[in-house]
């Protein structure tokens, strides 16, 4: 009995199998095996290793904090924190044990020997690995719990610098690529070995953010009175040198980074092209459209047909000659707004769920379309258009009598570098790389966010949001609902040509596979996880979504099943997204209000009140 | 008031040229490959009989959709994946059978055994995604639940894809469900009879759980207002995850049926488009209505079968069967258009799609 007073068992117990969970999911995933491959901190810890013990450390901290806000002792919340590390070890114990008895491998393909392996920390013999195995996932949760007892002002800092430590770790191989261009060789070799930190490099990251985050946190909020005491006038200007000097960035980024992370950049610059414009009819006007990829496949094979020089392009099939990629862009636009207004116009009368299973219809039909014979001779089936050139324009050395001086003006400056790049773009005019096809990539999503950021504040963007809130109210004050639903899909659908055109213009040929649900499921993603409704949002989901995974191929290969994870979460625990829309988060907050206030029996109803203005229709 | 008649008017006008175009359609299509004659009475019942088989297929995972939208007025649309689950764990326990010969000595009981495994492991997916994913968010936007059922749909996707692995798995041949019977001229394969009598028999086990049970009874209370059901009380957290057992159960066996059906094809992503087609299918019948979902998968399946050789052919269109599942997203399409509620459906639908 009196142990039950001391030892809150049920807590141990729900928390330590909620964390013993993780690394045995992982582990049978094949995420354990996969991410063992890199090495966070040379010879010191494995992304893999991390997965497993990681979980102990957070569920350690987590139930020492708890205890401790409970008033327990010192000592048992500590105990109660290795417990919990104990409990969290089990099941993955438990996997190597039933493995050892019956092999799982015929039916859960990785449980491997490898795997096995990892879990015991590569030890040969079973007993002393499952004992280490057993005894690490342990000492993380007595760590963790130990976290817990660390004051407030430097437990922050300590956790955004592991943090770091650990994001640096994980990028360290682009860091590598970027240093490459700045820093002598031997350098290089001090701070990154291989495709992980070394020990020394780690140290540093970790002082230098910890003192960061430690000035930032005793100092900060002085800094922001600061700021807010300056004359407006100097407000406007520190603004103005802020905006200068990204822009400045943007426009030498590519060089900076290099032809591959370029590849990445220009990903990413798509998406923000295709979110910015599905945002206005998801976010905006609280049209879920699952089928945004139909205008993405419209605008690139438009594009592909008017502009290849293979057979299936206008040159051979008409005797013209093919249009240029400049002059493709408007028609590709357009092509795409016809799009999304006939199929804006079947959809007018359904709402939320439907709509959206009807425009997911949409786009699998348009896939199954490119993919048929019956279309092939037009826009080639299967084997897709091929031939599809690069843009190009007439530069410096074909406007200004410069043919003969200039490949001396590019040799003389350095062989590589920023420098380099941007004269040769110059006089060539040649966008036929990753790195030079970022500057059309970025005049297209600078004019995607002007015409967004227009349109939100304008009235055409005020009867979208009308509408999401309340369709009978909006038509009641006088809205043209079916105008103004038509409208939303429509402009929506510009974007989406306008990356479809750049797009096929890139990789040069086209597929139908390259136009499957998931392109649709990708913006929305990034849309909703960066915060529904929210420009900036659009650009962090974007970064976060497109780019990390490619950054991190070790997760590209789960790189669905986390958007999958991560669209569950927040919906679960921050449903207004990373970077919210004020309007968006004071009306989620406020259904969240509202339906709290109802006593606690009335969980499994649901027919809660809702807020008068909830977001999209309520349940009832 | 001139100006809102207009308005109703324009979308009414390009709605019903949309449906006289395909009606029109329809009937060249079909005038056109009769009179060619280029399929025989014979090859018209065995495409039916195929389009039964599948259609009932269909119906088993609708079934599924219709009851959680009955209950909780939302499209559980990780309800493929449910039904994937049980097909891609029972296949590991129908080869292993198959490996022992058991399924040569025993073939009911064994093929009993796959689907007893399968509605268990989809039961357990259906519920637990209940728990983690949609109880939560009851209450909140109605947005906010699809969306977690579309992460849920990827999320379990991979999940069994790093589980089992991604390579396509096939059934093992069940030795007596081979054959066929001649019915008038034509051959119908056994399994198809098969598959359509199971279909049947879980079909009026549900119903009999819905209308004769106390339990079915406290689902249909639940249903109709769920206020009052409390009141009467009734434990609706309970009821709602009997619903999803239920839903599960059935998308389950049907994972099994369907391996027999069509024993290749065992993947991750198998249940992506049966789902999207079930759902067509519930729709079809009215959503919420356990009979129209049954009625709608038939329907589906049957104008699946038909529709590419019986119009599409009559069109000129070359190479029709490739655009089978065009056919079935048109079709959803088309309902959501012209009639929400579906065949059997109330006018409630409509009201709170």
């Amino acid at each position: 009995m009196r142990e039950n007073r001391t030892f809150q068992w049920r807590l141990l117990l729900r928390f330590g199998l909620l964390a013993g969970i993780v690394p045995l999911y992982t582990a049978a995933i094949g995420m354990v095996e996969v991410f063992n491959a890199r090495e966070v901190v040379q010879g010191l810890l494995t992304l893999g290793e991390m997965l497993v013990v990681f979980p102990s450390l957070v569920v350690g901290y987590l139930t020492a904090l708890h205890l401790r806000r409970d008033g327990s002792n010192p000592v048992t919340a500590l105990a109660s924190a290795l417990v919990t590390g104990l409990i969290a070890s089990l099941p993955v114990a438990l996997l190597v044990l039933i493995n050892e008895a019956v092999p799982l491998r015929g039916m859960f393909v990785n449980v491997t020997p490898a795997l096995i392996k990892i879990l015991l920390f590569e030890q040969e013999q079973m007993l002393t690995g499952l004992g280490l195995l057993i005894g690490a996932l342990t000492l993380a949760g007595g760590l963790g719990g130990l976290a817990a007892f660390i004051p407030e002002r430097f437990r922050r800092p300590l956790i955004t610098g592991l943090v770091v430590v650990i994001l640096s770790g994980l990028l360290s191989e682009f860091i590598k690529q970027i240093l490459q261009q700045f820093v002598s060789r031997n350098a290089l070799r001090q701070i990154v070995k291989g495709k992980s930190l070394t020990s020394q490099a780690a140290g540093a990251i970790f002082a230098v953010t910890y003192l960061i985050s430690l000035f930032w946190i005793s100092k900060g909020q002085d800094v922001k009175s600061w700021y807010n005491r300056l004359p407006a006038t100097g407000q406007r200007q520190s603004r103005r040198v802020a905006n200068t000097v990204l822009g400045l960035f943007l426009l030498i980024l590519p060089w900076i980074m290099g032809p591959y992370l370029s590849e990445v950049i220009d990903n990413v610059g798509l998406y923000i092209i295709m979110g910015l414009g599905l945002n206005i009819a998801v976010g905006w006007a609280g049209l879920l459209d699952l089928g945004y990829v139909t205008n993405f496949a419209v605008g690139a094979y438009i594009t592909g047909v008017l502009i290849s020089t293979g057979p299936l392009g206008i040159g051979a099939r008409l005797g013209i000659d093919p249009l240029n990629f400049w002059m493709i862009i408007p028609i590709a636009i357009l092509a795409a707004m016809f799009t999304g207004f006939i199929f804006a116009l079947p959809v007018l009368r359904m709402r939320g769920d439907y709509l959206a299973i009807a425009t997911l219809g949409f786009g699998e039909i348009i896939r199954l379309l490119a993919l048929s014979d019956w279309l092939k001779p037009y826009i080639g089936g299967a084997q897709g258009i091929l031939f599809i050139t690069k843009p190009d324009l007439p530069g410096l050395a074909e406007l200004l009598p410069l043919a003969d001086w200039a490949p001396s003006f590019v040799e003389m400056s350095q062989k590589k570098g920023v420098l380099n790049g941007l004269l040769k773009l110059l006089f060539y005019g040649e966008f036929s790389g990753p790195q030079e096809l970022y500057y059309i990539i970025l005049a297209g999503a600078l004019l995607v966010l002007f015409v967004a950021i227009r349109l939100n504040n304008s009235r055409t963007g005020r009867q979208w949001m009308a509408m999401r809130e309340d369709e009978d109210a909006a038509s009641s004050v006088g809205i043209n609902i079916t105008l103004t639903k038509v409208l939303a899909f429509t402009v929506s659908a510009a974007s989406g040509g306008l990356a479809g055109a750049i797009f096929a213009s890139k990789v040069g040929t086209i597929f139908p596979n390259s136009f499957s649900l998931l392109v649709s499921i990708n913006v929305l993603s990034l849309i909703i996880i960066g915060g529904m409704g929210s420009i900036p949002g659009i650009v962090v989901g974007a970064l976060a979504l497109i780019g990390l995974p490619e950054l991190l191929r070790e997760f590209s290969e789960f790189r669905l099943l986390l958007y999958g994870a991560l669209l569950v979460v927040m919906m679960l625990v921050r449903p207004e997204g990373l970077w919210p829309s004020p309007v968006i988060r004071r009306e989620m907050l406020s259904v969240e209000e509202e339906s709290e206030e109802p006593p606690p029996s009335d969980k499994g109803t649901t027919e809660t009140p809702q807020a008068l203005h909830s977001l999209w229709e309520p349940t009832d | 008031m001139r100006a809102r008649l207009y308005r109703l008017n324009w979308v009414d006008v390009v709605l019903n040229a949309l449906r006289i175009v395909i009606i029109v359609a329809v009937i060249v299509g079909a005038f056109n490959t009769i009179t060619s004659g280029k399929y025989t009475g014979d090859q018209w019942i065995s495409l039916v009989m195929s389009g039964l088989a599948q259609g009932s297929i269909y119906a088993l995972i609708a079934l599924g959709y219709t009851l959680v939208y009955g209950i909780l007025l939302m499209i559980n649309f990780a309800h493929g994946e449910v039904f994937m689950a049980g097909a891609y764990t029972a296949y590991f326990l129908a080869a292993y059978s198959a490996r022992q010969g058991w399924l040569e000595s025993q073939p009911l009981l064994t093929i009993l055994s796959w689907i007893l495994v399968a509605a268990l492991v989809s039961m357990g997916v259906a519920v637990l995604l209940e728990r983690v994913a949609y109880r939560p968010l009851r209450g909140a936007p109605r947005l906010v639940p699809l969306i977690t059922a579309i992460g849920a749909s990827f999320f379990l996707q991979y999940t069994f894809k790093g589980l089992y692995g991604s390579a396509f798995r096939t059934y093992p041949e069940v030795a007596a469900l081979k054959g066929s019977v001649a019915m008038g001229g034509a051959q119908i394969p056994i399994v198809q009879i098969f598959v359509f009598l199971a279909a049947v028999v879980l079909m009026v086990g549900l119903y009999w759980i819905v209308e004769k049970t106390k339990r079915g009874k406290a689902m249909r209370a639940v249903s109709e207002n769920k206020e009052v059901a409390r009141l009467m009380g009734i434990d609706i957290d309970q009821v709602i995850v009997f619903t999803f057992m239920l839903g599960g159960a059935l998308a389950g066996a049907a994972g099994v049926i369907n391996g027999l059906y069509r024993p290749q094809g065992v993947n991750f992503f198998m249940g992506f488009f049966p789902g999207i087609k079930a759902f067509t299918a519930a729709v079809l019948g009215g959503i919420g209505n356990v009979p129209g979902a049954f009625l709608g998968g038939i329907l589906l399946g049957v104008i699946e079968s038909l529709g590419p050789n019986l119009v599409l052919d009559g069109l000129g269109i070359p190479a029709a069967n490739q655009l089978k599942d065009v056919i079935a997203f048109t079709m959803l399409v088309l309902v959501l258009i012209f009639r929400p509620q579906g065949i059997l459906g109330e006018r409630l639908a409509e009201k709170r799609a």
